[in-house]
């Protein structure tokens, strides 16, 4: 059933066709709940927390977390948005995406960040991640929170919290969005 | 034309379609926000090396260039040629390659000769020139920049987000510029970058100041100054260089104010919501009245704040934009 | 080697071509007539299908012996003038000092006597060429001196003009001027015209050229005299000149190979290989010139060969010296103007040849002592200066193999139809195959 045939994402290059949805958007919607409160038994002091959603495939996950933490918690928490494009390992590589807005609320300092991604793949966009909040301050502790880890690790960056374990080989491409998770490939049509 | 400067040399804005000034008019939003940020650095450009060749000085464009650089982490060779021991004659070629022989990855070039920068990029095709200025011809990030200062204050005013407005908010645009649009290659830039946006431009000035062929500039000629900045949304001051007001093409200063000056009287014809620009440095007195120039229409402090986020977008974008690609 | 026998080819008088041997014997044209037996003591060269006229008559080079020797030397030139087909070449005053005395003028014209061609003098109009005072006209004329100018710039002063063409007249020399007034020109590099504007250059205005074309026409007619015009480069100068003309003032002109074959549009990237005064022009007048050369209302093609040392050309555009090298490719350039093809070979030998002696008083009725007579009707009894134009090969232009010292050619890789194969200069030959003797 391909009716999402082509799923429009945000990485800037060849198109993603689908073949098949391995998670729909209840699915999505259940995993995430569970995360929140994941998060809420981990960090008894909410108050520290602050979100920071990985432009640009983090940021709807970031917002219903965010959502989530206020309903379960009752506690208003920050959401900073983050872009990693200048800070990727690879410019020299292929050609740069278009760069999306970043916004850190306030000061990372001696916060618990949390930062909210939707694919784990090899690890790099995180590692960039890092390199970026440290010019916000020294957080007192950075946790990880993606939709999906696809595995394939090139560094050693393990999440914190996951909605999927989900295998794949390496030529496959996963897309996640808040209204289900698909596997397919990438390239010309 | 080129549709984006990934990987390419910036020139000219004649050579840049809609969607290449549009491109970097977006990428330059992220690079406001770094440059708001406590630490302004992204290691985007980090290992490149950025060399500045000014021919021609003018400490406030090298600055906002090399502070562009080195916010990106580039490593930046500041040359200021006009005053080190480099004669106006001596071989173009010459200079270039000894600062290539260094190992550069690009080079922004000020030159008091038009066309400089094409026979620069001639002479090192595998280093990427940005020009800053040759001559009569082009001021590229000047024109770049007044064009996202436009967008960023109309954008503020209607409340939308900048870049989702695209180049809406030129289309129809009326901008009007005034003064010696003949000699001026910040004038060239502005014209070819807001005819492309879609913006309608007029020009006001004395005639022996203005171009034959505005036509094929896509502006118009505003014969009736006062009428002109009753139309205007966007008025634009060039500087008179002191040079032109001593009787060879306007006879006095004065004479220029009088007939050209945006004093306080023509400011009062002004549309409420018009804006006033200037690429700096300021003639205050001569172009400009002093408190016009200072008042709530002049967004001239944005222009120079604008300068380096503009200049960063363009120099990730032409350095780093194709990857691998040297 | 000055006897010779030439075979096959299309000789071309004044007044038609007929295919014909000659030949030279002790330099001299001794014979001329269908199928002639070869002597036992001559060179026989072959030239099938080539045109054989009067050796090429170059009304204006810039030879840079005194003073700029880096770029171009009186031998250089002349072996650069060989290999373009020149038999003949008048030197331009423009040099360090400029040639407005005795001294000078017998110093080029001796190291001139040393080359193989034949190198005339064009003494200065004024002092210097700085266009006050006069330069001792008669006494240059003395020494064979028949074209005088200020080349390099205009003489300004109509005043000045009027005076040099009264007190010259007796002399029966002719005044030749580079028509540019320096007011309408200011510090433009290029045509004015709105390529320059949006190029960000200065204007060299056409009105510049038209208005001293003008002036000095009129000059002409209440002094009299004689009035040849340099590189004249727009429509409406050719328009002035043929109405002159037909009014029956004594005044020629000339046009450039570059001037034929360039417009504006190839100074767009800025390379100062294309700067040149008067500059390209529009290609409307382009056509023009072509239009008015086919219709014989040009006297001569001139080259204006300017050479600059490389390192000069590597500058920015407005700081770069004008000038082009022209003697090696204006053969070719010209028969390309003249229509290839549809290119009359008696045309082609007028403006390069019969034309320019005419101007420049280098024919066998009027050459000065010293000099070799040009521009011949190949006759029998004429000392032998010959150029053979092969119309059917092609070649492309080698900027590193030039003869000249310098290589400011902007005509560097272009594919080039027809060329000069054959040089006899005085009775020698100098030229053969391409190739220098």
């Amino acid at each position: 059933m391909n009716q999402h045939a082509q799923r429009q994402d945000h990485s800037g290059g060849p198109a993603f066709i689908a073949k098949s949805e391995l998670l729909n958007a209840d699915e999505v919607a259940r995993a995430l709940k569970r995360m929140a409160h994941e998060i809420i038994e981990r960090n008894q002091n909410l108050e520290n927390v602050v979100l920071v959603a990985v432009q640009r495939g983090g940021v709807p996950f970031g917002e219903v977390l965010q959502v989530h933490l206020a309903d379960i918690g009752g506690q208003a928490i920050a959401l900073g948005l983050l872009d990693v494009s200048f800070y990727r390992d690879d410019l020299d590589q292929r050609p740069v995406p278009t760069s999306a807005a970043t916004s850190i609320p306030s000061s990372l300092e001696d916060k618990t960040v949390i930062l909210v991604d939707d694919v784990l793949f090899t690890g790099r966009t995180i590692r960039a991640a890092f390199t970026a909040l440290s010019d916000w301050g020294r957080p007192r502790v950075v946790q990880l929170a993606v939709m999906v880890d696809r595995g394939h690790r090139e560094l050693p960056i393990r999440p914190d919290y996951v909605g999927k374990n989900l295998p794949s080989s390496r030529e496959e491409a996963i897309v996640a969005q808040i209204d289900g998770v698909w596997i397919g490939t990438r390239g010309a049509q | 034309m080129i549709e984006t400067i990934r990987g390419q040399n910036l020139l000219s804005l004649n050579d840049l379609s809609k969607e290449a000034i549009i491109e970097i008019l977006n990428e330059a939003e992220s690079f406001v926000e770094v440059n708001e940020r406590a630490i302004k650095k992204v290691p985007a450009l980090k290992g490149r090396v950025v060399a500045s060749l000014f021919f021609e000085e003018s400490t406030r464009t090298r600055l906002s260039f090399e502070t562009a650089a080195k916010r990106l982490s580039a490593d930046v060779l500041s040359l200021a040629v006009a005053s080190s021991s480099v004669k106006k004659g001596e071989s173009l070629r010459d200079t270039i390659a000894t600062v290539d022989a260094l190992g550069i990855d690009a080079v922004v070039l000020r030159h008091a000769s038009s066309g400089a920068a094409e026979q620069v990029s001639r002479y090192v095709p595998h280093v990427r020139v940005i020009n800053a200025g040759d001559g009569q011809h082009q001021h590229p990030t000047q024109g770049l920049l007044d064009a996202f200062t436009i967008r960023q204050t109309l954008a503020e005013r209607k409340g939308v987000d900048p870049i989702a407005s695209g180049a809406s908010l030129f289309e129809g645009l009326k901008v009007l510029i005034v003064g010696d649009i003949r000699h001026s290659r910040v004038a060239r830039s502005d014209i070819a970058a807001y005819t492309s946006l879609g913006a309608e431009v007029r020009v006001a000035g004395p005639p022996t100041l203005l171009p034959q062929s505005l036509a094929e500039w896509g502006a118009t000629f505003a014969p009736n100054f006062e009428e002109a900045l009753r139309w205007a949304d966007v008025v634009g001051l060039l500087r008179l260089q002191r040079e032109r007001g001593t009787g060879s093409f306007v006879p006095t200063l004065d004479e220029y104010t009088s007939t050209y000056g945006l004093t306080q009287e023509r400011a009062r014809l002004l549309k409420p919501e018009a804006l006033i620009m200037h690429p700096g440095p300021m003639n205050r007195g001569v172009e400009v009245d002093s408190k016009v120039a200072d008042g709530p229409q002049a967004i001239i402090r944005r222009q120079v704040s604008n300068g380096v986020p503009v200049r960063m977008a363009v120099l990730y974008l032409s350095i780093a934009g194709l990857g691998g690609a040297k | 080697m000055n006897n010779i026998l030439i075979t096959g080819a299309m000789l071309v008088t004044a007044n038609g071509a007929v295919e014909a041997d000659l030949r030279v014997r002790n330099g001299v044209i001794r014979e001329i007539g269908p199928a002639l037996t070869p002597l036992e003591d001559e060179q026989v060269l072959q030239l099938e299908g080539q045109w054989v006229g009067p050796g090429f008559v170059d009304l204006h080079t810039h030879l840079r012996e005194p003073g700029g020797e880096s770029a171009e030397t009186i031998a250089s030139g002349a072996r650069a003038g060989i290999v373009g087909g020149y038999t003949a070449l008048v030197t331009m005053p423009n040099t360090e000092p400029a040639l407005d005395t005795v001294a000078l003028v017998s110093f080029v014209l001796a190291e001139g006597a040393r080359t193989p061609i034949s190198i005339a003098v064009a003494g200065a109009i004024t002092q210097n060429r700085e266009g006050q005072q006069l330069a001792p006209m008669a006494e240059m004329a003395a020494l064979g001196v028949r074209i005088f100018t200020d080349d390099g710039s205009g003489v300004q002063n109509a005043g000045v003009m009027r005076r040099a063409l009264s007190y010259s007249k007796p002399l029966g020399v002719r005044l030749a001027q580079h028509c540019e007034d320096d007011s309408l020109v200011g510090s433009g590099v290029m045509n004015e015209g709105p390529l320059a504007e949006s190029l960000g250059l200065g204007g060299r205005s056409n009105l510049a050229e038209e208005i001293m074309v003008q002036r000095d026409i009129d000059l002409l007619r209440s002094t009299g005299g004689s009035l040849h015009l340099l590189h004249l480069s727009t429509a409406r100068s050719i328009e002035l000149v043929v109405n002159a003309k037909a009014e029956g003032l004594d005044v020629t002109c000339e046009v450039t190979p570059h001037h034929l074959t360039m417009d504006e549009s190839a100074c767009a990237t800025y390379d100062p290989l294309f700067k040149v005064h008067p500059p390209l022009r529009s290609s409307l007048d382009v056509l023009a010139l072509r239009e008015a050369l086919s219709g014989g209302h040009i006297d001569a093609v001139a080259t204006d060969h300017a050479p600059h040392a490389p390192e000069t050309k590597d500058r920015a555009f407005d700081e770069a010296p004008a000038g082009l090298l022209g003697l090696e490719t204006a053969a070719s350039l010209t028969y390309e103007a003249l229509g290839q093809s549809a290119c009359d070979p008696v045309l082609f030998y007028s403006v390069l040849s019969r034309g320019p002696a005419r101007v420049a008083q280098l024919r066998a009725s009027d050459c000065p002592v010293g000099l070799s007579a040009q521009g011949g009707a190949l006759e029998v009894g004429e000392v032998a200066n010959l150029t053979a134009f092969d119309p059917h090969v092609h070649w492309r232009v080698d900027a590193s193999a030039l003869q000249s010292r310098a290589s400011n050619t902007p005509y560097a890789d272009r594919a080039m139809f027809g060329r000069v194969t054959t040089v006899i200069s005085k009775g020698e030959l100098v030229l053969h195959a391409g190739e220098l003797q």
